[in-house]
């Protein structure tokens, strides 16, 4: 067992490696662009892009699990967990560092989720979907339903802190942009390198046929498994840093329309590329936006054919336009 | 005692429409293995045509007992108009795609039909509430009832025999179980397998809007019913077993006797109730209750 296991991730590192560092390059690049561009963006803009990569997060994780050939369409769940608990963390408790806020969210949502990463490794399609879309909306019930969490109405969140900075007026937005686009960086690099390891490589093959990858040895639900608690993990940080930003949070977030918006997000993405996920999600947010100021009554239609445009015309997603097929 | 008859048929009338509802359901995802989340849409939009319609027939001085026929009307207006649009316009370019990006297709088509029905019919709520008084109260024990209630269970009933008999006992019928067993060997005897997909869509709309135009006098019709009755039909059917009548019946049953039970003995878990019902159902019987499970092809 063990044998096979380096010889079969020998050569995948082999290939990696090289690449790795051109990743870790490319989005350091990315970062440094992006941080700086911020600097003079409008309020409007950064404010977008910082709900873009929030979000962002919580599609990637999404990402992860489609690979594998599953779509879950309950992340409003986890996503609605990494929430609640920076809101409440800085309401009740009073820690307010909005970087620590972000891990314990991500933390929460894997609390939240491993319980049910065994159960739910067991499922497929469209079963999968449906007992995630379940779970999500069990979420959505308690919460409207808890008073102590605010009820239907949810509750406000203050200001965070920075690394024991405080954060004035004028800066407030630009500072939780960087931060959000770093954890994102971060993630975004992180999952790249997962992607390329040899889990990820089986998780991959569990799409193509996962009867082979079980003869072969692998384990396909513990592929499974570990990727729902990773995609949780990514949605709770999304959680945090989206509630941060917004300063408020209600039950909405865990209800199946949001779900749905995450699913979006990373079909139009495809499950390629790692950057296809927050550029699309930026598309999203534009395409939210501007339809919600021009044509406030008709946005979700503009989002629904959208939508069938992109799984008509590019089935794989936009991040199929630049990333070579391979073996395929 | 009083308790339990309540609960049991609050529960029973609940399950009702929800069968209707699910049932249609069901069937187009046994025929054009299509899980349709637009599903909802059309029960929306069932519901405001009833709306419209019933005003009409009013406006039009039909006796009150001709409202169920208008409502009838209503959802066979929104199936040869929804139909046709939705199945040849749209769904037939991706028949043969995975299931869950076909699950996509039909958000995104919800997306479309929310808007469209806001457009058409407004944001502000309709009543329609000259059908619920046509059948008197009935007094069961201490009690009072809507005779309307027992006409829906009627009309589920109804509904569930003539799907079962079309199903079973017509030459349409055994074509159409042929194209669910399998639409390739269907189509090699000579079934015109794109028309069987139609048909059954139509179908399938057609439930969905009878259900929707006949609980139109229950609720106000507004922007909102059709996202709660989609996750909750997928609940039905998912219980009972993708494509199965008998399991999507049992499914109406069991979910509208968890939600009453819930409603009158603990609210708070009102809301979600039915999930967890469907939770513990998927664990034990992940194929739901009245599917058989299928070997894995290799």
């Amino acid at each position: 067992m063990t044998a096979s296991a380096t010889a079969a991730s020998a050569p995948a590192l082999a290939r990696a490696t090289p690449r790795r560092f051109g990743v870790v390059l490319l989005a350091a690049a990315a970062f440094v662009l992006l941080a700086a561009a911020g600097y003079v963006f409008p309020r409007w803009l950064t404010f977008l892009l910082t709900m873009a990569a929030g979000n962002g997060l919580v599609s990637l994780g999404i990402v992860a699990l489609m690979r594998g050939g599953v779509v879950p369409f309950g992340q409003g769940m986890v996503f609605a967990a990494g929430g609640y608990t920076a809101a409440l963390l800085y309401n009740k408790l009073g820690f307010t560092d909005a970087l620590g806020l972000a891990v314990c969210g991500g933390v929460a949502a894997v609390l939240v989720a491993a319980p049910f990463a065994p159960l739910l490794s067991r499922y497929r399609g469209i079963f999968f979907a449906m007992l995630t879309l379940a779970l999500s909306m069990v979420a959505y019930g308690l919460l409207m339903k808890l008073d102590a969490l605010g009820g239907s109405d949810g509750f406000n969140v203050g200001r965070p802190t920075l690394l024991g900075q405080k954060l004035p007026d004028d800066r407030v937005g630009y500072t939780l942009y960087l931060l959000t686009i770093f954890v994102a960086t971060i993630a975004a690099v992180a999952m790249r390198v997962f992607f390329d390891s040899t889990r990820g490589l089986v998780t991959l093959a569990v799409r193509e046929n996962e009867l082979r990858v079980e003869y072969l040895g692998g384990s396909v639900r513990r592929a499974m498994a570990i990727n729902f608690v990773v995609a949780a993990f990514c949605a709770g940080l999304g959680g945090a840093l989206v509630v941060l930003s917004l300063g408020h949070i209600e039950p909405n977030f865990s209800f199946w329309t949001t779900s749905g918006e995450f699913v979006f997000v990373a079909i139009l993405a495809g499950w390629q590329s790692v950057a296809a996920v927050f550029i699309a999600s930026t598309v999203l947010e534009i395409v939210r936006s501007f339809s919600s100021a021009y044509f406030p009554n008709t946005w979700q239609l503009a989002l629904g054919l959208f939508l069938l445009f992109v799984i008509r015309f590019l089935p794989r997603g936009i991040g199929s336009l630049w990333t070579k097929r391979r073996g395929h | 005692m009083n308790a339990v008859v309540t609960i049991l048929i609050d529960g029973l009338t609940y399950a009702s429409w929800l069968f209707i509802v699910a049932v249609g359901l069901t069937l187009v995802f046994g025929v054009l293995k299509i899980l349709n989340i637009a599903h909802g849409s059309f029960y929306a939009i069932g519901a405001y045509a009833a709306a419209s319609f019933v005003a009409w027939a009013a406006t039009m001085k039909w006796a009150p007992g001709f409202s169920i026929v208008a409502m009838l009307l209503a959802a066979v207006a929104v199936a040869a108009v929804m139909a046709p649009l939705t199945e040849r316009g749209l769904l037939r370019f991706f028949y043969g795609r995975d299931e869950v990006l076909l699950v996509l297709v039909t958000y995104a088509m919800f997306l479309i039909l929310e808007d469209v029905t806001k457009l058409l019919w407004g944001a502000n709520p309709y009543y329609v509430s000259e059908p619920y008084s046509l059948f008197g109260n009935l007094h069961v024990g201490v009690q009072t009832w809507v005779g309307y209630d027992f006409f829906l269970v009627a009309l589920a009933v109804v509904v569930g025999l003539a799907v079962w008999w079309v199903l079973n006992r017509t030459r349409q019928g055994k074509i159409t179980l042929a194209v669910i067993h399998s639409a390739e060997v269907a189509a090699s005897m000579g079934v015109n397998v794109s028309r069987v997909y139609m048909a059954a869509f139509s179908v399938g709309i057609f439930l969905a809007a009878l259900g929707g135009a006949f609980t139109a006098p229950m609720i106000s019709v507004q922007p909102g019913v059709s996202v709660g009755v989609i996750v909750v039909s997928f609940a039905v059917v998912i219980i009972g077993g993708l494509g199965s009548i008998e399991g999507a019946a049992v499914g109406a049953l069991i979910v509208g006797l968890a939600r009453s039970l819930a409603v009158h003995v603990a609210p708070v878990a009102e809301l979600f109730s039915i999930y967890i019902v469907m939770a513990v159902v998927l664990m034990f019987r992940p194929e739901g209750l009245f599917q058989r499970t299928q070997a894995r092809k290799i």
